[in-house]
């Protein structure tokens, strides 16, 4: 009897602990998270954590000495490259390690293995690891890393970095681990260089996916070519793009032509529903933000140039950026990297400074392949039957069998939908993908090169080994040089080539030829003193090659007005320019909109919000409530001037016009042709459609806050999203917003704020909303948000020597090679 | 009384004692050292229970209150919120202990009823 108690009691027992050592469904192991040994508790950092370390590696080829400050930025004093990058992986491992895993898996479309098929409604299989499997981001990847092989500097920083990552996984144990993975019930593993080459290929797709040409598509066939110049014209007139209007682009190469089946098989417009594609593509995120600019001696108080960037990203904790000083003989560089890479990516060293932006130039298009059955075995090239090659990938699915995708590989690239992918597709056609992120980018060489360059060549010749995403590099030296190039491997293309998705059954769409290096447009030590770039066009269209993609428009016209009018700079003004919330948008728009509202119509609260509106001073600021009016009513307005018009009957994807679009369609003619609308019999008029909106507006806004921060609520959300709020900082009291310079949107915003004056001693400033610790217990987890959110700065602290370090350092850590 | 003041001093000490070699053992070492102790200490079933628990429960709520202390109380306030505790460091620190309090008071009953029957 007594052993049969014991029977069911130890049987119990054993069944407790293990049900406490186990994920159930979204609960994590309980009892392994609530021990005080091993869980939760472990990661909850003293505040007086000692961060001291002495390590050793047989890795390393010297010692190397990283010295700590009070904000947590390592400053690594290294007597070779290669130890500098080993460090930087450690560091980058010892900070940030589940998120720059977690990016990676994310990327090789592997979070099934972690997160299951599933996550509530939403499968992860089909939306994440398929998607990225299906776009070639593995096989992007790895043909990166074979290309290294030919770049024997590059190799030896991606295997010291990988060592120096791989040190501190080896050194982990579960009870240590970070949190994400105890909440999640998984282990890392170590790292590789493949993984280094997904992260940045994941930067790539951030920065350069474009599936528009699926929803252009859908609506040129619905509206026409005509109509639909109009809804996303190439270029709006109020563009004030990088390169001024008036510069010539000599150019030794002849301008694409496009094919002769063009208006036949490529513009015209096939209205009907059979012909179109049903699913919901993937967005690229319209708030975009980024700035950069340089201003040359000539304007500053100094007589030396000063170098300002701030590149928006999706606002994420762990931040994206991790900042960090390189010291070596050879060169001193301070800046933010990647945790997951080797090197500096946007900063400084004691002789030039650069920062980047995003080109928003369309490097993804689709095109349409033929197969002969649906086998897919064999593809229409040029009359006649080609064979698919196949690419196996296998998905692992934490309880479950694998799933293995066949992704037909064409002379595009992989065919990302087909009759297995995107199974809401109507038309039962086969789209592959043309991303110039599968060719085999040196994206990491550029920046390796650039943080030793000293002078403009060797930076121009840094950034020529990147190819993908187009970028904005701005440059300024401490010789008084300043410069930009628009730098990627951009295809030669016709006029609206790619914007639609293209016959794969005729070689006359393939991009004809690459925009030879010299061409791509930039420039140096320009009169009037300054460059800068804001996501806008880079040129007018004198420039011989189609731009593509789509563009911001008034975030450049604030910053090319406030830098042609500035005089006497001081780094302080540039820190005020770069967290300034005046609307330039609204500028224009607010005349427009005073002079056709039917004031009599309006009931009292309409009059109140109307005269907020008049008397606003034109600012986004925290508490301003013009600027939610506005956002508002233009909203409001854009919804009833288009959407009766490129909605489609059978309800495909169209995707929405620009916000500029609008408004530049009504400064140049107040009867609109989209104006009216086609659900009443009556004909609208600007009037009329103006004051229906106001009117909506009201109706929105009544009962709600107007502070603007309050109305946007500007969050920073875990990397892990909704569910963890608790390890995000959420309605943060931050102004600004889209088409502003200080564009913080919901969830988008300056990534890192920078600004370098390029002093004998370099004076630099900076800030990210993050904190260097990714570890959500940690006090340095989120210890810049709020600076971030007043606008405020870190003066960056450049350490000379190591002498120097060691009396203001906090903590010092120390790594020997192994005997 | 002498048995199950033993057999709560042998659960606190081996409980310490996983807690230090955490980076060896599994966290519920301490269970094994319950168990270990309810072999040892002949009594009733509910006092080893008992015992184990105390001891477990004591321990953990001095531990988790320790680091929460040095803490600031940063991480605990999140992870009460995601355990929805409504935020309180106070629950999460309960509620750990009861956790580690129970799993040691059944692996104990389970000792002193194996030792019974060997």
């Amino acid at each position: 009897m007594r052993f049969l108690g014991a029977g069911i009691l130890g049987i119990i027992t054993i069944a407790l602990i293990y049900a406490l050592d186990s994920k159930i469904g979204p609960l994590p192991p309980v009892g392994a998270l609530l021990s005080p040994s091993h869980g939760l508790w472990k990661n909850a950092e003293s505040a007086d954590h000692d961060f001291n370390l002495d390590l050793k590696s047989a890795k390393l080829n010297d010692e190397v000495s990283v010295y700590l400050d009070e904000r947590l930025v390592p400053h690594i004093f290294a007597q070779n490259d290669h130890d500098a990058y080993f460090a930087q992986g450690y560091l980058h491992a010892r900070f940030r390690l589940w998120q720059m895993e977690f990016q990676t898996h994310a990327a090789s479309g592997r979070l099934c293995e972690i997160i299951g098929e599933k996550s509530g409604d939403v499968s992860v299989l089909e939306k994440r690891d398929r998607y990225f499997r299906r776009l070639g981001m593995v096989y992007a990847a790895e043909r990166s890393v074979k290309n290294m092989e030919k770049y024997p500097k590059q190799l030896e920083a991606i295997d010291a970095y990988t060592a120096g990552v791989n040190l501190y996984i080896n050194q982990l144990n579960p009870s240590n681990f970070p949190i994400e993975y105890k909440m999640l019930d998984y282990a890392p593993e170590p790292w590789t260089p493949l993984k280094t080459a997904l992260f940045l290929k994941y930067m790539s797709y951030d920065l350069s996916h474009d599936f528009d040409d699926f929803e252009y598509t859908n609506l040129k066939n619905h509206l026409g070519m005509d109509l639909f110049e109009k809804v996303f014209p190439i270029m709006a007139d109020s563009l004030d793009p990088i390169s001024p209007r008036g510069t010539l682009y000599p150019t030794t190469l002849a301008r694409s032509i496009a094919p002769a089946s063009i208006d036949s098989l490529y513009l015209n417009s096939r209205a009907d529903s059979t012909n179109g594609f049903a699913f919901e593509v993937e967005k690229r995120s319209t708030d975009i933000g980024s700035n950069n600019w340089v201003v040359g001696g000539a304007k500053t108080v100094s007589g030396r140039p000063i170098l300002c960037n701030d590149p928006h990203l999706s606002l994420n904790l762990p931040s994206l950026w991790f900042e960090t000083q390189i010291h070596t003989p050879e060169y001193n560089t301070y800046g933010v990297g990647f945790p997951g890479a080797p090197a500096i990516i946007i900063g400084f060293n004691d002789s030039i400074a650069w920062g980047v932006t995003n080109a928003m130039r369309d490097v993804m298009d689709f095109y349409e392949v033929r197969f002969k059955d649906s086998t897919m075995n064999e593809y229409l090239y040029n009359e006649k039957w080609v064979k698919t090659e196949w690419r196996t990938e296998i998905i692992r699915i934490k309880n479950k069998a694998d799933y293995v995708d066949k992704i037909p590989m064409t002379i595009w690239g992989p065919v990302m939908y087909d009759a297995t992918y995107g199974s809401d597709l109507k038309d039962n056609k086969a789209y592959a993908v043309r991303w110039t992120a599968h060719d085999a980018g040196l994206e990491m060489n550029a920046f390796m090169q650039l943080n030793r360059a000293k002078n403009y060549n060797d930076y121009l010749q840094a950034i020529r080994n990147f190819q993908c995403p187009g970028q904005n590099f701005v440059f300024a030296s401490k010789s008084n040089e300043i410069a930009w190039w628009q730098q990627a491997s951009f295809p030669a293309k016709w006029r609206r080539q790619g914007d639609f998705v293209m016959p794969g059954w005729d070689s006359s769409y393939a991009w004809q030829t690459q925009i030879p290096y010299d061409d791509n447009i930039h420039m140096v030590n320009p009169e009037r003193g300054f460059v800068a770039s804001a996501n806008q066009l880079p040129a007018d269209t004198t420039y011989p090659f189609y731009l593509g993609g789509e563009h911001d428009l008034y975030r450049g016209i604030i910053i090319n007005r406030y830098l042609r009018q500035m005089s006497g700079i001081t780094p302080g003004d540039m820190q005020k320019m770069q967290t300034d919330n005046y609307n330039v948008m609204a500028e224009t728009a607010r005349p427009l909109l005073l002079k056709y509202i039917q004031r009599g119509r309006l009931d009292a609260k309409g009059k109140e919000l109307l005269a907020k509106f008049e008397s606003w001073n034109l600012r986004a600021d925290n508490e301003s409530e013009g600027q939610t009016i506005f956002t508002e009513w233009y909203k409001e307005l854009g919804k009833m001037v288009w959407l009766d018009d490129i909605t489609r009957a059978d309800s495909l994807p169209v995707g929405f016009p620009q916000a500029a679009t609008l408004l530049e369609a009504l400064l140049k003619d107040t009867a609109f042709v989209f104006l009216d609308d086609k659900h009443t019999t009556d004909i609208e008029t600007i009037d009329e459609i103006i004051t229906q909106s106001f009117e909506q507006t009201v109706r929105n806004l009544d009962g709600k806050p107007l502070g603007w921060a309050a109305f946007k609520a500007t969050g920073i959300r875990h990397l892990l999203g909704g569910s963890l709020a608790a390890f995000s900082r959420l309605d943060l009291p931050i102004g600004g917003g889209s088409n502003i310079i200080n564009a913080a949107t919901g969830n988008w915003g300056p990534s890192w704020r920078v600004i370098v004056h390029m002093t004998d001693e370099t004076e630099a400033y900076g800030v990210y909303p993050g904190g260097q610790n990714g570890n959500p217990g940690s006090k340095y987890y989120d210890q810049f948000v709020d600076q971030w959110a007043k606008g405020e700065y870190n003066k960056l602290w450049i350490i000379k020597s190591e002498t120097d370090a060691g009396a203001k350092a906090k903590w010092k850590i120390h790594f020997k090679p192994a005997a | 009384m002498i048995k199950f003041f033993a057999t709560l001093v042998l659960v606190g000490i081996l409980g310490w004692l996983a807690y230090l070699f955490a980076d060896l053992t599994p966290w519920w070492a301490f269970a094994v050292g319950a168990f270990i102790a309810g072999l040892a200490i002949p009594q009733k079933a509910f006092a080893a229970f008992l015992a184990a628990f105390l001891a477990v429960f004591g321990l953990w709520s001095f531990f988790t209150y320790q680091i929460d202390d040095a803490n600031n109380g940063l991480l605990s306030g999140k992870m009460a919120t995601i355990f929805q505790l409504g935020g309180s460091t106070w629950a999460l620190i309960l509620l750990s202990a009861a956790v580690g309090g129970i799993t040691a008071g059944l692996a104990a009953a389970t000792g002193t009823l194996l030792r019974k029957k060997v």
